[in-house]
């Protein structure tokens, strides 16, 4: 029974996180503010040091579930210094970054496939 | 007409305000002579004591004034015979016979002197340069403050197995010693402060102990593992004249540079037998290519093996693009390494900085066998631990690595039969597949972040690419990871003056007197260096600008200008994010701005081209080009590009 309710919890959590809308504003200046840009760039396009996750290939209960408990590197960030809605509303505003061109379509890049 | 008063003894001291005797004599008696004849105050009669040294008879003259032959001369004829190019120094006054000679007597050539404006560049310049021309500088530095400012850069030398050639000024005779500045710059023991990341050095007493003590450092710091060596030259030797035994006996020994070791033949046939057998075997390299024949001796037994290089980019090891480039330590079944420093970290795991405690635990799955080839094991010192963690490994063969490759190359070839060759060329297809897939998702994931403001690393990369690629070009900074290695994921490395690898201790600020030696090594050879530039390297001994400006040294700088320490940025945030507060403050104590640092104005301040910032992707393509024409005809440019953090 406890085991249920553990479950229905969890997945009216998730129901909420990835239903629920964030700020994309918001989203941004606590992005910048918090530091997130250091290791994944301004526009969440990924360095040596953090996953590109502009736009985020998670959704937000995802993205929420990986700052509390991330497997990698990356520090772990409780609700104490980021709220799930930060982190709903950072969700947003990566939701805003469009997907990059392909590499075909920018001759720098495509030129590398020469070689 | 006005009338001649004789200048006598008394009459010039009257004059001689500054005369440091005369001032000290005349302070004593200055009141009782300002009360006895006030009106004659300003011109004060001379003391009883110095009226009676005026009657004494004079010191008897000390009537050896010059000499034709100063012990520096043969100095710089031992230094001559071992081929340096050039002698990087700031100037000090406890090698000013040494400085004095070379210009003069030596014709400030071969050695030629360059001005350096801080110690740490020039070791740090020797550094670069050895790791593209393969043969040392010599660096002078003042034996006390010198080698303390040098200090840093030497033992970046030391741990990246760099031979630096330090020689440093000293008194050891405290009767010549003119002043308290020449005893703060004198030292018992010069070497002292270093002796723990030099591999020799040695305080010659005499003119003919300084030439074979010279050779001797030259061919000790030559023998690998190459490190940096120090000899003190004591002041009075070079200044004063030679002396007549000297000028007799004195000689310079014959330099014979000793053949490096290469591995146990036994060992290497146990080596070659287990490589041809495994299944999945990996070659990790991290110093591998001592020599530019290195990259062609590590490429010819992965081709013979089919087995994938894991390159640590200590060096310019193997070519970037080729098939074998790349592998997985996890899934080997042998695992060689190849003058790996760090063999321990290549194979294991540690429990990441986002959790508490810690772990470590083998990468290689049980039962893998582990094979190195070290020139460490022949050589090491205790204090500083840039060795890093012992290795437990099934074979270790203490020898270099380059120079045991033909032994064992020939070894696997003669133990494979063609059921082996089959096998591992169906390994080696797959390794090109794989090799194939990675690249491409590295050419995807250059586009993202293609437009941004700040630029992308990638971009920058790839716009410096677009516009060198036909060029001979020679890439002289650390790209990994700070600049998130993206050069060596989308350049075509191939030769081994194409990168230089990373610092050695990571003592930030090797980073541009580096650059600005690996170009000077490439500057007869008309190669067009790059240097992608921290910003917060820069700023430790910017001054490494005007000696580039000065002795006309072309290379082209790119400013990785993100306004931080940014390594430091991650760590504050990973201990913030322990502490579970305050993640907004990462900033503070790593951030280089407020006001954000001009380092175009800087570069032009340091009589060089500078240009920017530059914010906006568009710009950059012409930019370079510009810069690359100013360096072409043979300047240093700068580009300041504000970037991403990585």
């Amino acid at each position: 029974m406890k085991t249920i309710l553990l479950a229905a919890i969890v997945l009216a959590s998730a129901a909420f996180a990835q239903d629920a809308t964030g700020n994309a504003d918001n989203g941004k200046r606590i992005f910048m503010k918090n530091g997130c840009f250091e290791c994944h760039g301004t526009v969440g396009q990924g360095t040596i040091a953090g996953a590109r996750i502009g736009p985020p290939p998670l959704n937000a209960q995802g993205l929420i579930r990986y700052v509390r408990r991330p497997p990698g590197q990356m520090p772990a960030f409780t609700e104490k210094v980021m709220s799930d809605q930060e982190l709903i509303d950072v969700y947003t505003y990566l939701k805003t970054i469009p997907p990059a061109k392909p590499a075909k379509d920018i001759p720098l890049l495509n030129d590398l496939r020469t070689k | 007409m006005s009338k001649k008063i004789p200048v006598g003894r008394r009459g010039f001291l009257k004059g001689a305000a500054g005369a440091a005797a005369g001032a000290a004599a005349l302070a004593g008696s200055a009141p009782a002579l300002k009360a006895q004849a006030p009106e004659r105050a300003a011109t004060p009669l001379p003391s009883a004591a110095m009226a009676a040294a005026e009657k004494t008879s004079p010191a008897p003259r000390v009537d050896v004034y010059t000499t034709d032959r100063p012990g520096a001369d043969f100095m710089v004829d031992v230094i001559k015979s071992l081929n340096f190019e050039y002698v990087c120094a700031n100037p000090g006054s406890s090698f000013r016979g040494l400085h004095e000679s070379f210009v003069n007597y030596g014709g400030n050539k071969a050695p030629e002197l360059l001005t350096c404006c801080h110690e740490e560049s020039s070791v740090a310049m020797a550094h670069g340069y050895f790791k593209i021309e393969g043969k040392p500088l010599m660096v002078m530095a003042h034996g006390t403050v010198g080698l303390q400012h040098a200090s840093m850069a030497i033992y970046n030398a030391y741990a990246d197995r760099v031979p630096v050639y330090i020689v440093l000024g000293n008194i050891q005779d405290i009767n010549f010693r003119r002043g308290d500045v020449e005893w703060a710059h004198s030292v018992q023991d010069a070497a002292a402060m270093v002796r723990d990341f030099t591999k020799w050095d040695d305080n010659p007493v005499s003119l003919s102990h300084f030439a074979e003590s010279s050779v001797r450092a030259y061919k000790i710091a030559m023998t690998p593992p190459y490190e940096p060596v120090v000899i003190v030259a004591d002041a009075v030797l070079q200044e004063e004249p030679m002396p007549e035994a000297d000028r007799r006996n004195a000689r310079i020994p014959k330099l014979a540079l000793s053949a490096p070791p290469a591995g146990d033949s036994g060992a290497v046939a146990e080596a070659a037998k287990w490589l041809v057998a495994a299944e999945n075997p990996v070659i990790v390299a991290g110093r591998s290519a001592r020599t530019p024949k290195g990259i062609g001796l590590l490429v010819e037994l992965a081709e013979t093996l089919q087995a994938p290089v894991q390159d640590r980019h200590f060096r310019m090891n193997f070519p970037s693009l080729h098939p074998l480039n790349g592998g997985s330590i996890a899934n080997a079944d042998v695992v060689l390494g190849l003058e790996v420093q760090d063999f321990w970290m290549a194979t294991h795991s540690m429990t990441p900085i986002n959790r508490l405690g810690m772990e470590s635990k083998p990468i290689t799955k049980p039962g893998a066998k582990l094979i190195t080839i070290y020139s460490g094991d022949l050589y090491g010192k205790s204090n500083y631990q840039d060795f890093g963690r012992y290795a437990e490994v099934d074979l270790s063969i203490a020898a270099d690595a380059e120079a045991t490759l033909p032994a064992l190359i020939e070894a696997c070839k003669r133990l494979i039969t063609p059921d082996r060759k089959r096998a591992m060329m169906e390994r080696g297809a797959k390794l090109a597949e794989a090799s194939r897939a990675a690249r491409e998702r590295d050419i995807e994931q250059a586009a993202y972040g293609w437009d941004a403001s700040p630029i992308s690393t990638a971009r920058v990369t790839v716009e410096l690419w677009n516009q060198i690629k036909n060029e001979d070009w020679s890439l002289v900074s650390d790209v990994n990871p700070f600049f998130s290695g993206w050069p060596l994921k989308l350049w075509d490395f191939k030769k081994h003056y194409q990168y230089l690898g990373e610092h050695g201790a990571y003592g930030i600020g090797y980073g541009a007197p580096a650059a600005v030696g690996a170009a000077l090594a490439n500057r007869k050879y008309g190669r067009l260096t790059v240097n992608i530039q921290c910003d917060g390297d820069l700023n430790y001994a910017p001054s490494v600008l005007w000696t580039a400006a000065h002795h006309r040294i072309p290379m082209l700088t790119i400013m990785h200008n993100n306004r931080a320490y940014h390594q430091e940025v991650m760590y504050l945030t990973d201990m913030a994010a322990r502490a579970n507060r305050g993640i907004e403050t990462f900033n503070v104590g790593t951030g280089i701005n407020d006001p954000n640092i001009d380092y175009a104005t800087m570069a032009k301040a340091y009589g060089m081209y500078g240009r920017g910032p530059i914010t906006d992707p568009k710009d950059l393509g012409p930019a370079i080009k510009d810069a690359i024409a100013v360096v072409k005809r043979g300047e240093p440019a700068l580009i300041d590009v504000v970037t991403q953090p990585r």
